[in-house]
């Protein structure tokens, strides 16, 4: 499709300067030439995850792949039903989806709040913003060994962590946006006499959407990874447990399960986000339709 | 602009020894100044000639400069800056009415973008517009409140030179209709002639010439008395017009004194370089003349 696209494209000019048969002897030395990749292929982006899946399952029917190593897709299936007939799935997937929203939501309140703290004064930015830049320093991951000894084990240490991951992005995100608000809006404010509270309702709030919603698909990202990397350590259930118990029984398959329910979370959760950029953002949006 | 405003009219901006400085370099040097009520007042300058101060001193958005001197201004200023500043996030009802606290804000915003001819896209955003239909909004934005005084910082610049005609001429309707003051800061010596009713040239920091413009109303460029001023505020701005001719001379001899009167009208403390031609006030003497030539309505 892209291959042809472009030979088509140069059969007219071409003929209209003499000879359609030259034309097609050689239609890609006409003038004209498309330097960029061209039209993108209609369901383009179905193609490499199809592939890799066809030669999964390929690999699996002709038994060239190990099944302890990666067990056949049709397996995988199956195991994701026996599961979710025994209720097992949905009770790790709601005790993991509570945890990561706990988390999210304390951690985008405290980034949030924090970036308007130190994006609207001075005093704030002095000293709030040097705190956090060393906490940015320290992967949140790495605090797991301080935050056990200060919360146990138990729910608060888990949902700690992911706010913890969650804070930054938000708080870096929604800080730099608020700091690329332009002057010159700020000079419009003065000159139409908003208040101060008028003034950050409209002008600064709506102004630092942009960066706040990027800081949270970062957010998101993060919120999955640490719940992931929590529920290994020390849990008793969520998905990062079952994937752990099973890893102890060597069943594969289940491993797998967890793994396609990361990344459906992953995908649902970001495709949120995107959603509600579109929406709010759609003041920007208007021309590129 | 359509009538000249009462020598009587009360002082809108009274500007007395301002003194404005920048790293130690003064870039207002003690400037006089009187805007009286309803009065357009055009103010022409080289780059760096301290316009914009003058401006963002009046629209006291000159927080951390160095000054001193005297400055009243009233408190209902509106500024119509060189971008048409709309937040792109408000549409544009939402952005003509900005900050405007009345119970009939919103009736006053349809109705003064119906004036700036923009009735019905109140719900439109400000991307979906044109260059002059965003400056348009923000004329609106500026009129909506009504103010005493109205400063312009090169408002049309940015536009092409088909849109400017339009816009001078909507400026024109609007400012006769509202009546407020007017400081109209632009560099385009046509612009100036074509919508105000005084000309001040600044130079240095200071006023170096003040001249009234009583040319009838539909002013168009190589017309009587035009070519005149047109070239006297060039030679204040040092431009050298020694190459000869390009103005219609003849014509403009003809009618020497009849688009230009020096007087102090609403001046300072005239200026020698105001005054230089004391002895023309002569009103329009020929609007027949002029009007023959309309093309913006007034």
């Amino acid at each position: 499709m892209s291959v042809d696209a472009p030979v088509r494209r140069t059969v007219p000019s071409a003929s209209r300067a003499g000879g359609g048969n030259a034309a097609k002897a050689r239609p890609r030395r006409a003038a004209g030439r498309r330097l960029g990749p061209g039209r993108p292929v209609p369901y383009g982006w179905v193609l490499g995850p199809a592939l890799l899946f066809a030669l999964w399952a390929a690999g699996a029917a002709a038994g060239l792949i190990d099944p302890r190593a990666l067990p056949a897709p049709w397996t995988v299936a199956a195991t994701a039903g026996d599961l979710i007939a025994e209720g097992r799935l949905q009770d790790h997937l709601l005790t993991s989806a509570r945890r990561a929203v706990l988390g999210l939501l304390s951690g985008v309140a405290g980034g949030l709040l924090f970036a308007l703290v130190s994006g609207l004064s001075r005093v704030g930015e002095a000293l709030v913003d040097g705190p956090v830049q060393i906490k940015r320093a320290i992967p949140s991951l790495a605090l797991i060994p301080l935050l056990i000894l200060w919360f146990g084990i138990g729910e608060t240490m888990k949902v700690v962590t992911i706010a913890l991951g969650v804070f930054v992005p938000v708080y870096i995100h929604t800080h730099n946006g608020l700091r690329a608000i332009d002057n010159r809006y700020v000079e419009l404010a003065e000159t139409v006499r908003l208040g101060r509270a008028a003034f950050v309702r409209q002008v600064v709030l709506p102004g630092a959407l942009p960066g706040f919603l990027l800081g949270m698909r970062f957010a998101v990202t993060s919120a999955w990874l640490a719940l992931a990397v929590v529920e290994q350590v020390n849990a008793t259930s969520g998905i990062g447990y079952m994937m752990e118990l099973a890893r102890t029984y060597g069943q594969t398959d289940v491993i797998l399960v967890g793994l396609v329910v990361y990344g459906l979370l992953g995908l649902v959760s970001d495709g949120l986000v995107r959603l509600v950029e579109r929406r709010a953002l759609s003041w920007r949006r208007t021309l590129a339709g | 602009m359509a009538s000249h405003p009462g020598r009587l009219s009360p002082a809108a901006v009274r500007i007395d020894g301002l003194v404005r400085s920048f790293a130690g370099r003064r870039v207002l040097d003690g400037l006089e100044l009187t805007v009286r009520d309803g009065e357009f007042v055009a103010l022409l300058g080289r780059s760096g000639s301290g316009k914009s101060t003058l401006l963002r001193a009046l629209a006291r958005l000159d927080h951390d400069v160095d000054g001193e001197g005297g400055l009243t201004a009233p408190e209902d200023v509106s500024v119509v800056f060189q971008d048409a500043r709309l937040l792109p996030w408000k549409r544009l009802l939402d952005n003509v009415v900005l900050g405007l606290r009345a119970p009939d804000a919103e009736e006053r915003g349809r109705a003064a973008l119906a004036e700036v001819g923009l009735a019905g896209r109140e719900r439109a955003w400000p991307v979906e517009l044109s260059g002059g239909e965003q400056q348009r909004v923000s004329l609106a934005r500026s009129l909506v409140r009504e103010p005493r005084l109205l400063l312009a910082d090169e408002p049309f610049g940015a536009l092409d030179a088909l849109t400017r005609i339009r816009m001078h001429a909507l400026l024109r309707t609007l400012c006769a209709r509202h009546r407020p003051a007017v400081l109209l800061v632009t560099h385009d010596v046509d612009e100036a002639i074509a919508l105000a009713d005084r000309v001040v040239v600044l130079d240095r920091g200071r006023i170096a010439a003040d001249l009234p413009v009583r040319l009838p109303a539909p002013r168009r460029a190589g017309g009587p008395g035009h070519a005149r001023l047109r070239d006297r505020l060039l030679a204040h701005l040092g431009v050298d017009l020694d190459e000869p001719g390009i103005e219609a001379d003849a014509d403009a001899d003809a009618d020497a004194d009849t688009g230009v009167g020096a007087d102090d009208t609403g001046a300072g403390p005239g200026r020698e370089s105001g005054r230089e031609s004391g002895h023309g006030s002569g009103a329009a003497s020929t609007p027949a003349h002029d009007r023959a030539a309309e093309e913006i309505p007034a």
